[in-house]
């Protein structure tokens, strides 16, 4: 409550400065006009504002600050003041843009800690929900208190700053295995699912139109199928918010995540193609401009990822050479990354991919080089500003809503866009599972292809680009921007809270009502394991052929360009200290002519000498259960996605795989040992004979395991 | 593809292993395929070192001892026959499939899983589950600040709920029984596999 007085106070002062000076001009007006000008091609580029970087000047290009030229403030105070030495100053002018930026910033995580009081009610509700709701009623007290709305989601400052924190973030903590598995499916439902959407959805609306249920105006073919465009594209950060908070399975996931941001590719280019028809006019629109169309998609997308694998090899290179500037190495990837995604928008190229495609090519090579601390600093950094970025986007979404004299209400248009992209989403899913569960590994469900349905998320990038619209060559614009509205509400309100219990519905009812015995704990356990080691064996999602050229590849090419030195040494090292303990070890053992037994983890695995204890205790079923669900290991596809803005999973997971791979690497050594112990009884002659041959095998048997650390040196695990 | 028909000739006795499976000549292509990439110095037969070579078994808990289950108790050497039989308890079950009264139970069959589970546990194959076995098979499965302590009352406490005739040590029957309310279909089968 502290947090919204605070931000009263900041409004209403605010207000009073501004009233003060002469009328700022209104702002959104200005950065629609500024659009245009620069000719034809610049709705391509996302907003490139114009008035930025003008210092000391209220920056129009941010909506937050209103353009309160200071000079009308300064001249004013100096009025008030009149002559003499003034003790105390008001220096809002001076301070005012970054004290607006830090306030609007406080108020946002402010809200956070607000809303994490509630335990009941943060799990029921998304905090997307909450922040949009949040926004609404800010909005609404800033529009009671001023009359007018100064504040909205611009959306310069949407593509420039707040889209890339948090597609940045989601590209370099990619699970880059689980996404290349399943790209085929990804890419289908980006580029096909899209174009699927945009088209049905723009067609039909015309098509009601033609039949009259929409609202008057002479609205163009061509005006519904750019609606169409922006409307179909499934948004990332709404995806993000809400899967985090569902924790489906990580194929589910990432299929849903990855369309998300592939489909950038194709939003771009509709988007483009179709506001220069507009723009041109329906008449003067030739079939040469439809394949323009189709080759500038090939342009964009390709285009963006070779941009963005370009700046992923610079940046490894470059984190190779740093070890003397530790400290700056989170800058270099922050740079770096960022700089990918500007890059592509120089090109008019699509920014998201680059930006996804930079973070999974660098992540394998960058994690080895740099330093433990600055990978934890760039963890921490990423999320804290994807955190910070995504709540921003919400809050101001929901501020923007309240703004009436931005749109303009049509029901017919806004239901039946809200049914059409519904039913086209759920038959393009269909469809398109139907065909691609011919090609897959692990075929899709129907539950799965509910939960991808209803998971296509509409969010702020259709916002932004609606506002971008141009008012006199779209002249709907005002009823889009509602419909949008109604639209990104819907979704992100409505399917975002609704979700949560769907998928618990959906999955198969199992009788919870008693609770499992031990021996079911302990065997289904076991099963899990089961389970995911006869998947590993089967190789079913690990086989592929050309990963493992592409791994040889990786290993003799790429790997020495672009890794330090010591890292790429390392695990050679590793080996050849492994083989010296090993070897060692079974001097030992010939002398002793015992087994070893392990005294580190105080855990003995001889049988003779574990003795039956007298009189076992007899806990409690609830202690037992307790100590059970406690310490059991998890299997290891844990149904957890990856992507959280509020825990980060560290620690559990490696100290479990870290404990069981020791604890299964002494016991190959054990049995080997004992093999090798087993031989020596057997005649002289023949042990001499097979000594050379099983030497070689125990070289083998040692390299084998050996060959497993060497990926738990570079510190990360296996995907 | 014309490749398919051409590489299922070349595994001998295919059609006795597809129909005592029941896998499809696609799946059985898929896991011919695996086999030789496991197989790296192609001899024909798998031997345990080629299962360690999976880094993902490295961090099982009781993933030595599945690799265990692959070898039949005395030889040393695993070939794709055996390699697919052992997979094919991992099959879902068919639901339709006709129950012919005198033919073999089939491999996935819920009994046949359980088995197979079973020899996990027991080791020394004498169709019973000691409280020795079970204790290595928790200590394994448990994490490290477990207690001696608490390992052996939570397997006292096991065999206690499990052991019906009272002999200290579980039998497949009373491990049968155990598990008699748990949808074993669902927890032992691998939907690819179908």
């Amino acid at each position: 409550m502290q947090g919204l007085s605070l931000l009263l106070f900041i409004t209403v002062a605010n207000e009073a400065t501004t009233d003060l000076s002469v009328t700022g001009a209104s702002v959104p007006p200005e950065l629609e006009v500024s659009a245009a000008p620069a000719g034809t091609s610049p709705v391509a580029s996302r907003y490139v504002p114009e008035e930025y970087g003008h210092p000391g000047i209220a920056q129009a290009r941010s909506a937050e600050e209103p353009a309160a030229p200071s000079t009308e403030d300064g001249e004013s105070s100096h009025q008030h003041g009149g002559g003499g030495y003034r003790i105390v100053q008001w220096e809002w002018s001076y301070v005012q843009t970054p004290y607006i930026i830090a306030s609007w910033l406080l108020v946002a995580s402010v809200a956070k800690i607000l809303f994490h009081f509630s335990q009941r009610f943060t799990t029921a509700v998304p905090e997307s929900c909450m922040l949009i709701l949040l926004g609404l009623v800010l909005g609404a007290v800033v529009l009671i208190a001023s009359k007018k709305q100064p504040y909205q989601l611009d959306p310069g400052l949407f593509f420039l700053f707040l889209l890339p924190t948090i597609v940045g973030d989601a590209g370099y903590f990619m699970p880059a295995r689980l996404f290349f598995d399943n790209l085929g499916a990804i890419l289908m439902y980006a580029v096909v699912g899209t174009l699927w959407n945009a088209f049905c959805t723009g067609f039909c609306l015309y098509g009601v139109k033609m039949a009259g249920v929409i609202g008057e105006l002479l609205w163009g073919l061509m005006d519904f199928l750019l609606f169409g465009a922006l409307i179909s594209a499934v948004d990332p950060v709404a995806v993000i918010a809400v899967f985090e908070e569902v924790h489906v399975n990580e194929t589910l996931f990432i299929i849903v995540f990855g369309e998300s941001l592939l489909n950038d590719a194709v939003t771009v280019v509709l988007y483009k193609v179709y506001i220069s028809f507009v723009e041109v006019g329906p008449g003067n629109v030739y079939t040469a401009d439809y394949f323009k169309g189709i080759a500038s998609f090939l342009i964009v997308s390709i285009g963006g990822t070779l941009v963005g694998l370009i700046f992923a090899i610079i940046l490894a290179f470059v984190t190779r050479f740093t070890k003397n500037v530790r400290i700056i190495e989170p800058l270099f990837i922050f740079l770096l990354v960022y700089l990918a995604y500007l890059t592509a928008e120089l090109f008019s190229l699509s920014a998201i991919l680059s930006m996804t495609f930079c973070g999974i090519g660098c992540n394998k090579y960058v994690e080895a080089n740099i330093s433990q601390k600055s990978r934890t600093t760039v963890k921490y950094t990423m999320k804290t500003l994807a955190s910070i970025a995504e709540t921003i986007i919400f809050i101001f979404l929901g501020i923007s809503a309240v703004d009436k004299s931005k749109w303009a209400w049509d029901t017919g248009l806004v239901v039946s866009t809200l049914i059409f992209i519904l039913v086209f989403r759920a038959v393009g899913v269909a469809g398109q599972t139907w065909f691609l569960n011919w090609f897959r590994l692990v075929p899709l469900e129907k539950i799965d292809q509910v939960v991808m349905s209803y998971g296509g998320l509409r969010g702020a990038v259709a916002f932004a680009l609606v506002v971008l619209l141009d008012k006199e060559h779209v002249k709907a614009k005002d009823y889009f921007v509602a419909t949008t509205i109604v639209v990104v509400f819907f979704t992100v309100m409505f399917q975002g809270l609704t979700i949560k219990p769907l998928v618990k519905w959906l999955k198969v009812p199992r009788s919870t009502n008693r609770k499992p015995t031990i021996n079911e704990e302990i065997h289904e356990r076991a099963f899990d394991h089961i389970l995911t080691a006869v998947e590993d064996i089967a190789g079913l999602n690990g086989y592929h052929h050309w990963r493992d050229k592409w791994e040889q590849f990786d290993k003799n090419y790429l790997s020495k360009l672009l890794l330090r030195k010591s890292v790429y040494h390392k695990s050679e090292l590793w080996e050849a200290y492994q083989k010296i303990n090993i070897r060692d070890a079974i001097s030992v053992i010939d002398q002793v002519k015992v087994f070893v037994r392990e005294n580190g983890s105080g855990v003995c695995l001889d049988l003779q000498v574990i003795d039956t204890v007298p009189g076992a205790k007899i806990e409690e079923d609830l202690e037992t259960h307790h100590v059970l669900v406690e310490n059991l290991y998890k299997p290891r596809r844990q149904y957890q996605s990856h992507y959280s803005r509020h825990f980060m999973t560290v620690g559990e997971k490696e100290r479990q795989d870290r404990e069981v791979f020791q604890r299964n690497m002494h016991n190959r050594l054990e049995s080997f040992k004992s093999t090798r112990y087993k031989r020596h009884k057997k005649d002289r002659s023949q042990k001499k004979a097979r000594r050379k041959g099983s030497d070689a095998k125990e070289q083998d048997t040692s390299d084998k395991p050996r060959r497993n650390v060497s990926w738990q040196d570079k510190g990360c695990l296996p995907n | 593809m014309g490749s398919t028909s051409s590489t299922l000739l070349k595994i001998p006795n295919v059609e006795v292993l597809m129909q005592e499976t029941g896998f499809s000549p696609a799946h059985i292509i898929r896991l011919h395929d695996r086999f030789k990439a496991l197989d790296k110095e192609g001899r024909g037969h798998l031997c345990p070192q080629d299962f360690g070579a999976i880094k993902e078994l490295a961090m099982n808990p009781i993933g030595d001892r599945i690799i265990g289950a692959f070898f039949s108790p005395g030889k040393e050497t695993v070939d794709f026959h055996t390699f697919v039989k052992i997979l094919a308890h991992f099959r879902p079950v068919d639901k339709d499939r006709p129950k012919e009264p005198n033919s073999p139970e089939p491999i996935n069959s819920r009994s046949n899983k359980l088995k197979f589970a079973f020899q996990l546990y027991d080791q020394d194959k004498d169709g019973k589950i000691s409280r020795d076995e079970l204790l290595k098979v928790l200590r394994s499965m448990l994490g490290m600040q477990v207690t001696e302590e608490q390992l052996e009352s939570i397997a006292d406490r096991t065999i206690q709920e499990a052991d019906l005739d009272r002999d200290e040590a579980i039998s497949f029957e009373e491990f049968r029984k155990s598990l008699e309310k748990v949808n074993i279909d669902h927890k032992m089968s691998i939907r690819f596999l179908r």
